[in-house]
């Protein structure tokens, strides 16, 4: 129903009903708000439903780090965040090195991170990989790992993110896209498909569709697309606890509870936004299949049940947008996360409810100004 | 649970399942084979370890996997049987080697 | 690199076969793939090898009729490929071509093609029930399989359970070859016979057909096989493999029977694994529950140049497969511009009025064999994903505002080797009981490639060159 019927007012409205809204509503109630959250389709319908769910510190860009350490720590205790423990696995998160040249560029990153005072990764060498990862193929020289990371459950996280954002006494609208977006005293006014909710906060975690809400609040951001392809075979007796990527290959390899192996790591399938579609490609897949046969020879008789490609949103500069907007007073941004946004969903719904409450943040979100990338587009 | 009274023309042939060795016409369908020989199921189940035995017989099931020739998860009712096929029932999530 | 006029059939049934060399006779260049090792498709499978034999003999006439669609085949200079899976169609780089991945057991390889014909067929409707996945059941399409293309036979007097010509078909078929039949148990609800009465009149111009069916009637009655009438439930029960059927007459008590083999029906549907997969739009057919593509009057799906033909349009039996098989393949002779449209639309009549009288006795059939509601409302422990051992319960406590696809996502159901094939209808109608909607507002699972399971080190290895944009 549109015009004449009743807008419902809350103290914030989340828009996008992935795993970063979901957190963002849930910590947004707790701190005590009354919160709406508007999702087009329904929770958890594109890059949160097809993640690969690694919970990984290795790797990351250093300007993620301090928040990206502050979430790992959440995610250590994630029971106590939603009453469930998402799946999470800490078998840590390793990146193998094929050849000498490889291996010297992780220990130069790791002495780099050391430089920073940061002590989370560290380099392995071949018979330490061997013990790591018994199956990982011969030639591989070294890694650099993270014991501490790990991987979760990503339908098991939705649930658990949903369920407590619920128990916290959220509002969830499925089905509901935000249409049109209007400024009314102190207020936003958002008209969503089936109802109209107004609110002084508004969150917007909307994922690949983040730029298009961002611009009816007068935010420019230019944000690409992304069509990850994601593989999942058969179940297979256990087989590797690590979840694996490798320098100089683009892989994510790592294997569920159920058994069967997930196979990722940004091969590109083809995607149409405005149809929300995407569809795969095989031939640019076989990239990934061969990085996986590459580093684990014993996959090459294990069979692929489904592939397909998840939509994300990606900045130019892969690090997400976090923080108020520059224009719009009230409006928060909580989008961008360029297909690595898993692991810092419970730090930055905390993050969101920091700024909601107090305005300010005590965290380091300053390299995720969505100025940046505005100001790059003005120069462009 | 099955018989097969009307034997093809196409000549016999020895293949084995498990380790035992069974009479099998050249060419006929493995999973043919699997429901007239004891006991009868293609596999265990990687979920629960259940029995399956083949239950469309054209394709569309995949029930009827089984290890043939080395190669797991093999739809045994696209499968023609040759002379000295090796065939092993699966038995839960397949172990890889390493 | 497509080379125009190339195109790709998939299934060698009626359809197919039609299809194929209907083509060819217009000098098209035809590549007919199939996943069995011989012709034939489902109905006619295994035909060359039966010729002349005693299997042959007892499957009757109709079987018989298709040697001559299969010499038309092998004789038309169309290029075959059996044992061949096609796991994936992909958009080519030109409009309308298409890049058909093929398999086989020497590896992958890829077809260009201008157009793609699926001829697929049917497969049985999914009926699941409380031990339907115990050693012991079998659907009966496996076991005419069996018969066909192995000369097996039920090693004791059988159950058979369930609704529709095919259980008379085979029972009739089994008992010419000396096979035994402990029980039917026909699940045709007792006032479908009025409901389809209607149809009756128009399903007369195929009397020969309903003729058939009666005289299969005749042949179980004359052999004293046990028939229980307006059977509402059945289960499969035993520990390792199947040792009781239980069922229950409709308003009546249940009874239990030793048992150690039991094939069950109800009905086929059309196959849609590849339509879904192709996103083509697809049209809920309430006469015949079940989904089926959109398709033009040539059998045009809403894809651009991709085709079907056959059962796979919707249930209508061989003699339909094969006039639809003919007139897809004279609207992709107009397509490819090898006739013109009044050219086309002439050769097409005669076909066209052939085919409705195919498909005379459907609405008649349909409503006698429409499935009893007990099928798609399982038991509450009932396995209805078999692959991921999902049950109606754990379906049904997860159902939600994302339909099929949220569930999936949530309960695993749909996410197996058989992706869908076996429990996505039981999961659409579960979904619609509970949203109080129809299977055809909520929908089926998002199916994903591949097609057919394909090994990683068989995909490390496929040698295609990647595709400029």
């Amino acid at each position: 129903m549109t015009g004449g019927s009743r807008a419902i007012l809350y103290d914030a409205v989340v828009v996008g009903g992935g795993l970063h809204g979901l957190s963002a509503a849930l910590q947004l109630a707790r701190s005590g708000a009354r919160v709406g959250l508007l999702e087009r389709s329904w929770i958890g319908r594109h890059a949160s439903g097809a993640s690969a769910a690694g919970v990984r510190t290795l790797g990351r860009p250093v300007a993620e780090l301090p928040i990206s350490l502050e979430s790992m720590a959440m995610w250590h205790d994630i029971r106590g965040l939603v009453d469930d423990d998402c799946g999470f696995h800490v078998h840590g998160q390793i990146k193998v090195a094929e050849n000498d040249i490889e291996l010297a560029g992780l220990r130069d990153r790791v002495d780099q991170l050391r430089a920073l005072g940061y002590r989370h990764e560290e380099v392995v060498d071949a018979a330490e990989l061997r013990h790591l990862l018994p199956p990982i193929a011969r030639h591989c020289v070294g890694a650099a790992v993270a014991r501490d990371n790990g991987a979760a459950d990503p339908h098991r996280t939705l649930q658990a993110f949903r369920r407590a954002a619920e128990a916290a006494g959220v509002t969830i609208y499925e089905g509901c896209g935000v249409g049109a977006v209007e400024s009314i005293a102190d207020r936003w006014r958002l008209s969503a498909s089936r109802a109209i909710l107004e609110a002084p906060v508004v969150v917007n975690a909307a994922g690949a569709w983040a730029g298009r809400l961002a611009a009816l609040f007068g935010d420019t951001v230019p944000l690409g697309t992304k069509a990850s392809m994601m593989i999942v075979t058969e179940r297979v007796a256990p087989y590797v606890a690590p979840v694996v990527s490798c320098a100089g290959r683009a892989l994510s390899f790592k294997q569920t509870d159920r058994g069967t192996l997930l196979i990722g790591g940004g091969v590109q399938g083809r995607f149409d936004l405005q149809a929300e579609k995407t569809t795969v490609d095989f031939i640019a897949l076989r990239r990934a299949a061969q990085a996986a046969t590459a580093l684990f020879p014993s996959v090459a008789g294990v069979a692929m049940l489904r592939v397909w490609a998840g939509l994300e949103a990606k900045t130019e500069d892969l690090l997400p947008v976090i923080g108020p907007s520059p224009q719009a007073p009230g409006v928060l941004h909580a989008f961008g996360f360029s297909g690595h946004g898993f692991q810092l969903v419970p730090v930055v719904g905390a993050i969101i409810a920091e700024l909601a409450a107090t305005g300010k943040t005590t965290r380091q979100i300053a390299p995720f100004a969505l100025q940046r990338l505005a100001r790059k587009e003005a120069a462009a | 649970m099955f018989v097969r009274p009307f034997k093809s023309d196409a000549r016999t042939v020895s293949i084995v399942i498990d380790g035992e060795t069974v009479e099998a016409s050249d060419g006929e369908m493995l999973a043919a084979v699997l429901l007239r020989t004891p006991p009868f199921y293609a596999r265990k189940t990687p979920v629960s370890e259940s029995p399956r035995a083949p239950y469309c017989l054209m394709g569309v099931c995949f029930d009827c996997l089984a290890t043939v020739d080395g190669l797991a998860s093999v739809q045994t009712c696209l499968t023609p049987v040759r002379d000295g096929m090796t065939v092993e029932r699966q038995s839960g999530r397949r172990e890889l080697s390493k | 690199m497509s080379s125009r006029d190339d195109v790709v059939v998939v299934g060698a049934g009626p359809a197919g076969m039609a299809a194929a060399a209907r083509l060819r006779s217009m000098a098209i260049r035809v590549t007919l793939v199939d996943e069995q090792p011989a012709p034939g498709g489902q109905i006619w499978r295994n035909l060359e090898a039966n010729r002349n034999t005693a299997v042959g003999k007892a499957l009757g006439s109709d079987y018989a009729a298709g040697a001559a669609a299969v010499a038309a085949l092998r004789g038309s200079g169309c290029s075959l490929r059996f044992g061949t899976q096609v796991w994936q169609l992909e958009d080519g780089q030109s409009d309308a071509d298409w890049r058909v991945f093929l398999k086989t057991a020497e590896g992958l390889d890829m077809l260009p093609a201008s157009i793609v014909l699926l001829a697929g067929g049917a497969q049985e409707r999914p009926n699941p029930f409380p031990g339907w996945t115990l050693p012991g059941v079998v659907s009966v399409g496996a076991a005419q399989i069996l018969m066909k293309s192995a000369g097996q036979i039920p090693a004791e007097p059988v159950w058979v359970a369930g609704a529709g010509p095919l259980p008379l078909l085979y029972m009739t078929q089994l008992l010419a070859l000396g096979g035994k039949i402990a029980g039917y148990l026909d699940t045709t609800p007792r006032g479908n016979l009025v409901a389809a009465l209607p149809h009756l009149p128009r399903a007369l111009a195929a009397w020969r057909d309903l003729r058939k069916g009666i005289g299969w009637l005749k042949v179980l009655r004359r052999s004293a096989v046990p028939i229980v009438k307006d059977v509402a439930e059945i289960a499969a029960s035993g520990s390792d493999c199947l040792e009781t059927v239980t069922y229950r007459p409709r308003g009546g008590a249940a009874v239990t029977v030793p048992a150690r083999l039991l094939l069950v029906h109800e009905g086929v549907v059309p196959a849609i694994h590849v339509t879904m997969a192709m996103g083509c739009r697809h049209d809920w057919r309430d006469d015949q529950q079940c989904f089926a593509p959109s398709l033009d009057g040539w059998g045009e799906t809403s894809r651009a140049g991709l085709y079907v033909a056959g059962d796979g349009a919707g249930i209508g039996g061989a003699e339909a497969a094969r006039l639809r098989g003919e007139i897809a393949a004279l609207g992709i002779a107009r397509k490819l511009g090898k006739l013109s449209e009044a050219e086309a639309g002439q050769r097409a009549a005669p076909f066209r009025r052939a085919l409705k009288k195919a498909l005379a006795p459907r609405p008649f059939l349909d409503a006698l064999y429409r499935p009893r509601p007990e099928i798609f409302a399982p038991a509450g422990h009932t396995v209805v994903c078999r692959c991921e051992e999902v049950t109606a319960d754990q379906i049904c406590r997860a159902a939600g505002k994302g339909g099929p696809n949220q569930l999936k996502a949530f309960t695993r159901a749909g996410m197996g080797p058989c992706q869908g094939r076996q429990c996505g209808y039981t999961v659409s109608h579960l979904l619609a009981r509970s949203l109080n909607s129809s299977p055809g507002e909520v929908g089926f699972f998002h199916i994903r490639p591949p097609l057919k399971p394909v090994t990683l080190g068989e995909l490390a290895t496929l040698e295609v060159e990647e595709a400029t944009p």
